[in-house]
């Protein structure tokens, strides 16, 4: 009996973090926040490690680890709040992909040739009547805060939860950027007009599987977030003097830190759970997955309030840049399901809703 | 990550389970008083078989095995699963027995274990008292050396079970000029010594959880001491760290969840169930992830105590703390699924569970303070968690 990460997911998460730590410093996040350049420049060195393949099978191209083994990566990429596509092109789309049997392009994605994004918002809540509909093999129709405005591609949810592939090369499609607050990965809307729709499947659990495990990753990307965002609380306050003594043996500063720590520490007990669940594809993979994302939403958030005001005045200026966690962790928040929604499905899985 | 537990321990469950099949009519009746023949016999069939005192050597009457993590988890998720009776518990059992085994004499050994689990010994603890409780190495009960005695003058409180013990273990101050760390000393006596006053000390409940308890001129035989002379501190803290997780564990909490789940499916407001009401379900949805987290965190202490690569230490220091908060919300919730009806107590005839959510929603403000307070543990979990520096300590008052 081992609840924990093998020796080989410690190898990766200490090699990644390294990696991450040169290649993603705040600077990195700060021009591409501001539009001076592109994510791109992280997730090359992501695809040269195989970062896009993570999940799809060596006989498919991939690097054929397992969900844990994401989750080992997300939380990684979440403490770094690393530029990039890793939710939508490595994980929720192979996912699905590989649920639908649909496998003859996961080489490309694999390889970082092909980088899909995903739109399936409206599957999981429509807002403002967008959604599509599909005849002769075309769609038409709106999709909102699709994954990704940099992708080649993208999946879409259809009708009664049936999944497409369409094509940017298309000319029915058009896309617009939505400027949100998160700027470490990009949301755009898409509008579709007699688009060339391929099916990938008609089967709704197909689509649940790539949302599932699209939450468990958010999970851990917002623990790794969090956990980054207790880190900086504490050595900041362990420099930072007031009344001629460091802020960190006030009382006060100091049970701010314990509640930050005493909460998100079991967290990462569930995630790793979720990923494991979802790896041996367990009975309650979809429960823990639900749990996995509501429960690091609400202690993700108080993470990243609550070390904000430790850091005092500077934590809400530009200057120490812990404003890009935070709307890294709130973006979190509301991607593929706000707390309440995901927490109404983990009732439903549990058959608690009439 | 490998759940199982290995097909080795498949035949140690299976030894369980037939134990406890072939036992079932055996176990004492419900309310079959401590000192009863019954309950004396059973408790005896639980050591020599294993299930209790499952590693306390045999020449101290315990059963002898080796330590093994998950044979003592599997024998707490099948006797919890039959709801078998598991025999005594107390403190005198969780907490003074690992201690004598660490530090006592071969004949304090001798003289107490094999009694202490055979139930024959029932013990309070002495700790706390009136003025030193979070600090609690201020505590000035003394023990002053007359002969061959201690003279022991003082006051506790907070001492569970006193009125029906039969020893304490006690912390009193031998060293008065010593540093507070180091003035202490862990004395046993019994508590029909003359000069020992209990009184019972009534709490929110309505029930007598705790006594307050009064030594004037106490006699105790000089020998009746664990460890040296002022060393009684990191005796204390050895088996208080011993309690503190245990207060609080995910298990006993996703069961009363469940009970939680199961009256939200029997309690209506205005013909409709409340778990059909979004708001109380949302509620209970919530603290079910909370307590997942601290199911899956315990799974991980198990796995840390069989793997000692793995660190831990974090994840340790929180359960008091978090098991605790988390409990008090899930009886909160029991008694605002029931509105008006969660207000009764005592013979209300509307009473639901016996009037264990009231109790429990009580008893577990209790144990946020007790066993060390939730503003202890953050203390704790700053400092030895996070790194982070002490209070820096003020000057002497009046100087």
């Amino acid at each position: 009996m081992e609840f924990g990460l093998s020796e080989e997911q410690k190898l990766l998460q200490d090699s990644l973090t390294r990696f991450l730590g040169e290649q993603v410093p705040l600077d990195h996040i700060r021009a591409v926040a501001a539009g001076d350049r592109k994510d791109t420049t992280a997730w090359s060195g992501l695809s040269e490690l195989g970062i896009p393949g993570l999940i799809i099978p060596e006989s498919l191209g991939g690097v054929g680890l397992g969900m844990l083994d994401a989750v080992v990566v997300a939380e990684a990429l979440g403490y770094h709040i690393t530029p990039g596509p890793f939710l939508s092109s490595a994980i929720i789309a192979p996912t699905i992909l590989m649920a639908a049997g649909q496998t003859d392009r996961l080489a490309d994605i694999a390889a970082g040739h092909y980088r899909i994004g995903v739109a399936l918002s409206e599957a999981i809540g429509s807002r403002l009547d967008a959604g599509i509909s599909v005849a002769n093999g075309t769609a038409t129709g709106k999709a909102l805060f699709a994954l990704d405005a940099e992708a080649d591609g993208y999946l879409i949810n259809g009708p009664d939860n049936s999944v497409y592939w369409v094509n940017c090369e298309d000319s029915g499609l058009s896309r617009k950027l939505l400027t949100t607050i998160d700027k470490t990965r990009t949301i755009c809307e898409l509008q579709l007009d007699q688009a060339a729709a391929h099916l990938i499947s008609e089967d709704p659990e197909c689509l649940q599987a790539g949302v599932d495990a699209g939450r468990v990753i958010q999970a851990a990307d917002s623990l790794g977030a969090a956990q980054c965002m207790l880190d900086q609380a504490v050595a900041y306050s362990m420099q930072r003097e007031q009344f001629n003594r460091v802020i960190a043996s006030f009382q006060a500063v100091k049970h701010m830190c314990a509640e930050m720590a005493s909460q998100l520490e079991p967290c990462r007990s569930l995630v790793w759970y979720a990923g494991h669940a979802m790896a041996t594809a367990s009975d309650d993979a979809r429960v823990t997955a639900c749990h996995a994302k509501a429960h690091l939403s609400e202690v993700a958030q108080f993470v990243a309030r609550t070390s904000t005001e430790v850091h005092g005045g500077m934590g809400f200026t530009d200057l120490v840049g812990l404003h890009y966690w935070f709307k890294r962790i709130g973006a979190n928040r509301q991607l593929l399901g706000s707390p309440e929604l995901v927490r109404n499905e983990a009732a439903k899985a549990q058959n608690l809703v009439a | 990550m490998d759940l199982s537990y290995g097909p080795e321990y498949d035949v140690f469950r299976d030894e369980v389970r037939t134990f406890i099949q072939d036992n079932l009519d055996n176990q004492p009746k419900p309310g079959a008083g401590p000192q009863s023949e019954e309950v004396r016999q059973w408790q005896a069939k639980l050591i020599e078989n294993g299930f209790h005192s499952r590693t306390i050597p045999t020449e101290y009457g315990g059963y002898g095995a080796e330590p093994d993590i998950i044979q003592s988890r599997i024998i707490a998720e099948e006797f919890g699963a039959a709801q078998m009776n598991t025999g005594f518990s107390g403190q005198g059992i969780s907490m003074l027995t690992p201690v004598l085994l660490e530090m006592g004499t071969e004949a304090q050994k001798q003289q107490f274990i094999k009694k202490t689990i055979h139930g024959e010994l029932i013990w309070c603890q002495g700790y706390s008292e009136p003025g030193a409780g979070s600090d609690l190495a201020s505590l000035t009960t003394r023990a002053e050396l007359d002969g061959d005695e201690w003279v022991i003058n003082g006051q506790k409180i907070w001492t569970s079970t006193a009125h029906i013990s039969d020893w304490i273990f006690c912390l009193v101050r031998t060293e008065p000029e010593a540093p507070k760390h180091q003035g202490i000393s862990f004395l046993l006596f019994e508590m029909n010594t003359p000069g020992i006053d209990v009184r019972p000390l009534v709490d929110m409940t309505g029930t007598a959880n705790f006594n307050e308890v009064f030594f004037t001129d106490v006699r105790v035989p000089k020998d009746q001491i664990v460890g040296q002379r002022g060393q009684g501190w990191q005796v204390a803290n050895a088996i208080l760290g011993h309690e503190r997780g245990s207060l609080a564990p995910p298990d006993a909490a996703m069961s009363r969840l469940n009970g939680v789940v199961k009256l939200m499916q029997q309690e209506t407001i205005s013909g409709e169930r409340v778990i059909d009401n979004p708001i109380f379900r949302d509620r209970l949805l919530k603290l079910q992830g909370r307590v997942m987290a601290m199911q899956y965190n315990d799974m991980r202490l198990l796995s840390a105590k069989i793997n000692k690569s793995q660190d831990t230490k974090l994840a340790g220091m929180v359960v008091k703390l978090i098991g605790t908060e988390l409990r008090h919300e899930i009886e909160c919730l029991g008694i605002d699924v029931m509105g008006e009806i969660g207000l009764s107590y005592g013979d209300n005839p509307y009473l639901r569970g016996n009037g264990s959510w009231q109790y429990q929603y009580m008893y577990f403000l209790g144990l946020i303070i007790g066993g060390g307070t939730s503003q202890i543990q953050k203390n704790i979990i700053s400092e030895r968690g996070l790194g982070m520096p002490k209070e820096p300590k003020i000057a002497q008052a009046g100087v």
